[in-house]
């Protein structure tokens, strides 16, 4: 301790001495961290963004959505059938052991009063597990209920962007509003969800009972009045994801009377393969930019093995005149190599604040979301000890084994 | 009591490019406790070399050396600095300051290095410098002490550790005569009171003079080993200093 401590002092004299010759080795060592810090930035910044809309969305969903259907030869896009419907939804939900639920959904748009105001969004008609589902909360008032479903009551939740620009803000609580000219009384308001990955507002959107909404706002299918546009399940876990899609497959086709080979009339996605693709992009441009931004740290460590070796010829007499009055291998060793980690590591320190301003500059300029962990922090700290202690090695053990007498001698 | 120093057919041999060089070709002498030697010799003659040895700065090609009873001449680089700390004070011809420090740092060198924690250092610093009349010069670099200061500094530091022998290298090759003669006076007070052994290379006769014992040296071997009955006193500037008389 004794040593290390006077190690130590004698690193900072012998660093101070050479001022602007420290200052510039250590500056290969700054941008060495500044840039891992800040491409690490980027990236856990990129990957936490995906996480984030993954959150919003909710997790572990399954989106089942009606076939293409076909009409004279022409065939339509996917989801223009009528072959889903509520009683598909009930079943999904009681059969597979791996879907937690199943949440049948309508999907319209309509234009909304309120006073003078008026707004065109969309209208959902759900069921309340589609909340749970979307991970939806209401920030104020109440869900509406199964009662509400099975009475067709006319009730409205609505999101945030509908409040904003009807309410003025005023309380929307229990006010009437008129969709289509029929009068919704708003019980709840939906907490705020921002946008999604495709850049949408999640927050424009009401959502009414699946049954008010077909009846009063979208309109009942003439060729199914179950119909619904898209079921929308939540697998037990992500691991069951898998499963569950299996098991609502072989039900919908056993309930739709398909035989073998004979196509799906509805597909089958889930946004976990989605994002898992995505964040995975995301994290291996991460790497690969750290890798890049490491390899400064490397021309860095070069940097300072480079002064060392300069500075253990400069000191060749001292170190001399070190051993002849007792200094032992490891007194010189141990000298020498606080020196350069000294240097990396002060090096690295003022490579952390360049890299936290340089992450914070990209997400003002560029807009991309940064994000500096400890993790990454940490990581810096290490690597440039690291790589103080691995390239001041080699220099300080050639000071620590100079004959004595030479470097006596020695000019 | 044995000799503090013990040398037996030392002998040392080194390549220069293809040439080997003797250097040392088997010396033996015996260095008393409390003695002061001086070692003449031409350039060449081997006597640094010697000095090299007995300071173990060096490992001898064959021969032993017993230092303070310890066979010295089998020992690895750190036991070596282990011994160089503990026993041995050396003074250089340079002097060998490290110019970044103050003269107390400077005294406290070796300190640095010794195994266990020296409590009060800097009380023990400032005595010896006191010691070599330069009380009050702590905080003085050696850039802004003249030369004979700067001397009597490194001698300051070579006796922190209180070691057994002093080993000078032409202690007094940098200086005028009038500093070289205060040196001088330094060595002999530190060798009647306080009974310490110190081994010196010159080659001058008139510094040899304050020695008690001349060994001189050709060709890596001794020719002659003699004892002064009179060693030169030291006297005050502009007196000039009395020859020294030699018993042959």
């Amino acid at each position: 301790m004794k040593h290390l401590i006077s190690s130590m002092r004698i690193a900072f004299r012998a660093l101070k001495m050479n001022k602007l010759r420290s200052a510039l080795t250590m500056l290969g060592i700054v941008i060495g961290v500044a840039s891992v810090i800040a491409t690490v930035a980027i990236g856990s910044g990129a990957t936490q963004r995906i996480q984030q809309q993954i959150a919003s969305i909710g997790s572990n969903i399954i989106i089942v959505t009606p076939g293409s259907m076909s009409s004279s030869g022409v065939r339509l896009g996917t989801g223009n059938a009528v072959t889903l419907s509520e009683a598909d939804a009930r079943e999904l939900e009681a059969q597979c052991p791996d879907v937690e639920l199943a949440a049948p959904l309508v999907r319209g748009g309509a234009q909304v009063v309120y006073a003078n105001n008026n707004w065109a969004t969309s209208i959902y008609g759900i069921t309340p597990e589609y909340l749970t589902i979307r991970d939806l909360s209401v920030a104020d008032g109440a869900e509406f209920t199964q009662q509400d479903v099975d009475g067709a009551t006319k009730v409205a939740v609505l999101g945030q962007t509908p409040v904003d620009n009807l309410f003025d803000g005023a309380d929307p609580i229990g006010q009437a509003i008129r969709i289509k000219n029929v009068p919704f009384t708003v019980v709840g308001v939906l907490a705020r969800k921002g946008q999604s990955s495709q850049g949408q507002d999640q927050d424009d959107v009401i959502l009414l009972p699946i049954s008010t909404a077909k009846r009063k706002v979208i309109g009942v299918k003439q060729a199914n009045a179950d119909a619904v546009d898209s079921i929308m399940m939540q697998a037990k876990s992500g691991a069951q994801i898998p499963a569950a899609q299996d098991e609502a497959g072989a039900l919908l086709r056993q309930r739709h009377h398909l035989q073998a080979g004979e196509a799906d009339d509805f597909s089958i996605r889930n946004l976990e393969e989605l994002f898992a693709a995505q964040e995975a992009s995301s994290s291996i441009m991460a790497i690969m930019l750290a890798a890049v931004a490491s390899v400064s740290l490397v021309v860095g460590g070069i940097g300072i093995m480079n002064i060392m070796l300069i500075s253990v010829r400069e000191r060749t007499r001292e170190i001399g005149l070190r051993q002849a009055l007792g200094a032992k291998t490891r007194d010189i060793l141990t000298q020498f190599l606080v020196e350069a980690v000294t240097l990396s590591i002060a090096g690295g320190f003022i490579g952390i604040v360049f890299g936290i301003g340089a992450s914070l500059l990209i997400s003002q300029l560029a807009g991309w979301a940064t994000s500096v962990g400890p993790g990454a922090v940490l990581l810096a700290v290490f690597f440039s000890a690291l790589v103080g202690i691995g390239f001041g090695y080699y220099p300080a053990r050639k000071a620590a084994f100079l004959d004595p007498i030479e470097a006596l001698r020695s000019e | 009591m044995p000799p503090l120093i013990d040398v037996r057919n030392l002998k040392k041999t080194y390549l220069l490019g293809d040439i080997v060089v003797n250097a040392l070709q088997g010396v033996t002498i015996a260095i008393e406790r409390g003695t002061f030697v001086a070692i003449m010799g031409e350039s060449g003659s081997g006597k640094s070399t010697l000095l090299n040895l007995l300071g173990c700065l060096d490992r001898p090609t064959s021969g032993r050396y017993l230092l303070d009873s310890i066979p010295v001449e089998t020992m690895d680089r750190d036991q070596l600095a282990e011994i160089r700390n503990q026993k041995i004070g050396f003074i250089f011809q340079n002097f060998n300051l490290l110019p970044r420090m103050d003269a107390l740092e400077n005294v406290e060198l070796p300190l640095l290095y010794k195994d266990s924690e020296t409590p009060n250092g800097d009380a023990l610093g400032q005595r010896a410098l006191a010691d070599v009349g330069l009380a009050g010069r702590e905080l003085n670099f050696p850039a802004q002490l003249s030369g004979g200061q700067q001397q009597r500094v490194a001698i300051a530091r070579s006796l922190i550790n209180k070691p057994e022998i002093l080993l000078a290298d032409e202690p007094t090759g940098a200086l005028d005569s009038h500093n070289g003669a205060e040196i001088m006076n330094i060595f002999q007070r530190l060798n009647r009171t306080q009974g310490i052994t110190i081994v010196m290379v010159t080659h001058s006769d008139e510094i040899a003079a304050y020695a008690n014992r001349i060994i001189g040296f050709r060709d890596g071997l001794i020719v002659s080993d003699t004892k002064v009955t009179k060693p030169t006193a030291f006297v005050e500037a502009g007196v000039a200093p009395a020859a020294a008389a030699v018993s042959p």
